[in-house]
């Protein structure tokens, strides 16, 4: 028992956490004490004793179970272990459950969480539109609904989208670079484990008193600074997954440039690098808003610090334009990687290069760049000074432009094509009808006088949806099919497959469709309940929803019976280029026995004799190649 | 000679469906009633902008669609490649160019009804809108009522005459929301925020509150009354009686 408890792993950060919360009631009492509360009656305060805890307790975990062992190691002056790989790689399904540095098993646990999380997501989904079915219903109370958007919105964004893509990146990108693994691969480990613990704050909020964050995502003050404590879960929750993302992102950034394999110029990079660099920018100049947005949230709440109360020269507008400086970027965060994985299916399925690939690489580039000056189209109606809507509305209808040329490209590139009409191509198809939609929408919202009618109305939830489910999550989802294969080692279930899209593509459609009228016959959003007007169209979108909600279950058993038993995947069974499928599915631990060149461009298809990758046609000895790995490892 | 066959079917097949998309918008029952000269300016841009997006919707999906008729693999087809194209730098200029047209057009045609919707008129009337967790109430100053200021739990406008509606809040952000006059600004606490219409059709419409203020978000709702110029006039006359009491309501719970 006490070597478990000496090693890293749950038994020591369950002692640690233990520790934690011994510190919390301390570091309180000291303070409290120290600054005249010296009774007992005023010792307890549970909101301050819960506000450190929620910090000091991650924290706690986070060292018990590993993330830091080697920084302490070497802060100490103790023996650290450079070379050892012995965190590499996963034999049995515990390996999955600790602090591991291989970049493939790291991918996996991304994924697996972020989907666990999207069903929950989608769960409180399903409750909110149960509620909604019908105005005046009783089925959850005010409060409750408010937290069930509000965390239904925070766990999607933080603990779905975002990481899910963090997860393929994870498991594709070094792959497709030709590199073994991440440059870090240790904050790699810890930038995982970061995510379980934002999750379950977010939906621990639950059970505090006066319930879960109720503010919707955004969060707004002052009604977030003078919220119960449910709110400082989310504040805090949102540090933990923003660390999390900003650490990936560096990760994503020095391993792109640092570690592609030789002769892989940046434009002979596959576009899901290109557009994983890109979203890699974003994350790192844009998260530090947010998180700075909800510690001036934290420090209003735990310590008067005053920062949006009007009443004490306040500033409320301050805050919003905080939040949208990270919250509009993080909208491309969550559709560039989309993008990329996109340009990957679409190439490969029609059997063609991709068309104009400089300009899908500079229209990434070129969104990263607008998309920091488009924020305050999210506060055309909040107050501000008029002219600032005026450039915002020139750029957010700019911005449609690098968006537009990537779609046009896609369709030029399906243009005589041979195209294969599998499970990750049909979800592509379906993207870029549903996205376009979603496109359409955005351009009308930059349209100051509409937007002034239905900013803030259901139209807005019809809008996010199409751009975040009819978008993201359709490009997930293509993306998941597409690599099953070499993340598994097993071929998934087509029938089941094209069952997915079909019924996804129309229930999401008939979800979200009804939402754009709603919204323009005056419908607002985060409602419990709503003017008897809105009956029959809402009853509809719930029943519909729910038909959604039932179609990731048909993805659900398709992936696990899969995984379980599905036929044994072959290296490459879409004789694709980009190097992760010239190597076994599953790829080996350290990715390459053999360092490959890259001789030309990622989608040669139909150039007769083109060739991506090769592999030195004679591999050195065991013996010696572990050597020479060991030197020349960056090179 | 079936490639050219094949093209003609879906250059017509798509232009009778952008015709058909654009007969639909207009078929569809988008908006509610509009009540305000602003109204008809904004329904107008958004029927430009639908008419402007029908067109691009049906080549993104007509051409998806044509690709999968014309271009899926057959049998047989497994082991073939497409031709390789890598791209045309012509026609990726076209693509470019002519969006940015289109949407800078766009933007700027939505410019000019912005200005046209927020024109200070020669002749206007002020409201005063105050928020606070979950009521409305509204304030008519002397120079409206002729006499003691109004506090109001109703909100009556004038048929015909433009209304500044000035906004402040006690407590958290709310937004107020005449969807009939297609207008809403937010309700901020420390500052006074404003918004502009002309009320042009006699009748009673929801105002709702269009940000979330809480618990009670879902209730904070309203109505606005345009009545006629003298229906206006005997209103405020009627109010002057019980203007204290109702002063003194949201005075003493704020």
């Amino acid at each position: 028992m006490a070597a478990r408890i000496r090693q890293p792993g749950f038994y020591r950060a369950g002692v640690w956490m233990v520790g934690a919360v011994a510190f919390s009631f301390f570091l309180t009492w000291v303070v409290r004490t120290s600054t005249g509360h010296s009774t007992f009656r005023h010792f307890i305060s549970g909101d301050a004793i819960l506000t450190v805890a929620l910090i000091a307790v991650p924290l706690a975990f986070l060292i018990g179970i590993g993330g830091f062992d080697y920084w302490f190691y070497w802060a100490a002056g103790r023996p650290t272990r450079p070379e050892d790989h012995s965190g590499h790689g996963a034999y049995t399904w515990k390996d999955y459950f600790r602090i591991n540095t291989d970049h493939k098993v790291i991918g996996i646990q991304y994924t697996v969480n972020s989907f666990i999380f999207l069903l929950v997501g989608g769960l409180l989904a399903m409750l909110m539109r149960a509620q909604l079915a019908q105005p005046g219903s009783h089925f959850v109370d005010a409060n409750t609904f408010n937290g069930l958007f509000s965390v239904h919105a925070s766990i999607l964004i933080f603990l779905f989208i975002i990481p899910v893509f963090a997860g393929l990146g994870n498991f594709v990108i070094p792959l497709m670079i030709g590199a073994p693994d991440m440059a870090f691969p240790r904050l790699n480990a810890l930038s995982f484990w970061l995510l379980p613990v934002a999750g379950l704050m977010m939906l621990g909020s639950f059970f505090a008193p006066g319930g879960s964050f109720a503010d919707g995502w955004t969060a707004y003050a002052p009604l977030s600074t003078n919220a119960p404590i449910g709110q400082t879960f989310f504040s805090v929750a949102v540090q933990f997954a923003g660390a999390s993302s900003v650490m990936t992102a560096l990760n994503f950034l020095v391993t792109i440039i640092t570690m592609r394999a030789p002769g892989m110029s940046f434009f002979r990079m596959p576009l899901l690098v290109w557009a994983n660099f890109a979203t890699s920018l974003l994350v790192v100049i844009a998260t530090p808003f947010i998180a700075a947005s909800q510690f001036f949230v934290l420090l209003d709440r735990a310590l008067g610090f005053n920062f949006f109360n009007a009443g004490h020269g306040g500033d409320v507008l301050m805050y919003q334009h905080v939040f949208w400086f990270y919250s509009h970027p993080a909208v491309y965060i969550m559709m560039l990687p989309g993008f990329g994985i996109i340009s990957e299916v679409i190439a490969v399925k029609a059997r063609k290069p991709i068309f104009g690939y400089r300009m899908m690489a500079f229209s990434l580039l070129a969104i990263v760049g607008l998309g920091f000056t488009v924020w305050a189209h999210h506060m055309f109606t909040s107050g501000m000074a008029n002219w600032i809507r005026i450039p915002m509305a020139i750029t957010t209808s700019i911005i449609a432009v690098p968006t537009g040329i990537k779609i046009f490209s896609w369709l030029a590139t399906l243009y005589r094509g041979v195209l294969h009409l599998d499970t990750p191509m049909l979800f592509t198809l379906g993207f870029l009808t549903t996205f376009t939609l979603g496109g359409i929408s955005g351009v009308m919202l930059a349209m100051i006088p509409f937007d002034i009618h239905v900013s803030s109305s259901y139209f807005i939830v019809a809008h996010i949806h199409y751009v975040l489910f009819g978008g993201s999550l359709m490009t997930i989802f293509a993306g998941v099919y597409y690599w099953f294969p070499k993340m598994t080692g097993r071929m998934f279930d087509e029938r089941l497959g094209k069952w997915h899209f079909w019924t996804t593509f129309v229930f999401l459609n008939l979800t979200f469709g009804p939402m754009h009228i709603l919204g323009l016959q005056g419908m607002p959003r985060r409602v419990s309940t709503y003017a008897s007007q809105f009956a029959d169209m809402n009853l509809f979108i719930s029943i519909a929803s729910f038909g959604l909600g039932l179609s990731v279950l048909i993805f659900l058993y398709n992936i696990v019976t899969s995984w379980r038993g599905g036929p044994r995947a072959t290296a490459n069974p879409y004789r694709a280029m980009t190097l992760e499928w010239h190597v076994s599915s599953p790829p080996p631990v350290f990715n390459f026995d053999r360092v490959p060149t890259v001789v030309g461009g990622p989608y040669e298809y139909g150039v007769p004799g083109a060739q991506h990758g090769i592999f030195t046609p004679t591999p050195t000895p065991m013996g010696a190649s572990a050597g020479v790995h060991a030197t020349s490892g960056e090179t | 000679m079936d490639r050219r066959r094949s093209a003609t079917i879906a250059l017509i097949l798509g232009a009778v469906a952008i015709a058909a998309g654009i007969a639909i918008s207009y078929a569809i029952h988008w908006f509610p009633a509009s009540a305000s000269s602003q109204a008809k300016n904004t329904d107008r841009l958004y029927h430009v902008l639908v008419i402007a997006s029908v067109p691009i919707f049906v080549l993104v999906t007509g051409v998806i669609l044509y690709c999968i008729w014309q271009f899926r693999m057959r049998p047989g087809e497994e082991g073939k490649d497409g031709p390789p194209i890598h791209g045309n730098t012509r026609l990726e200029v076209f693509w470019t160019a002519l969006p940015t047209a289109l949407l800078l057009g766009l933007v700027g045609y939505s410019f000019v009804v912005l200005h046209e919707n927020e024109k200070k008129p020669a002749r206007e009337i002020q409201v005063g809108v105050t928020a606070q967790q979950f009521t409305w109430t509204y304030q008519y100053p002397s120079s409206v009522t002729g006499g003691a200021p109004l506090n109001s739990y109703q909100l009556y406008v004038p048929q015909g005459e433009s209304v500044e509606f000035n906004l402040r809040s006690k407590d958290v952000i709310h937004a107020f929301w005449v969807p009939a006059f297609r207008i809403q600004e937010d309700v901020v606490p420390g500052i006074t925020t404003h918004w502009r219409a002309t009320p042009d059709r006699i009748g009673t419409y929801p105002v709702v509150c269009n940000l979330l203020c809480g618990v009670g978000h879902s209730l904070m709702r309203s109505e606005v009354h345009v009545v006629p110029e003298s229906k206006f006039k005997e209103w405020l006359a009627s109010q002057k009686g019980a203007s204290g009491a109702t002063a003194s309501a949201p005075g003493a719970s704020g």
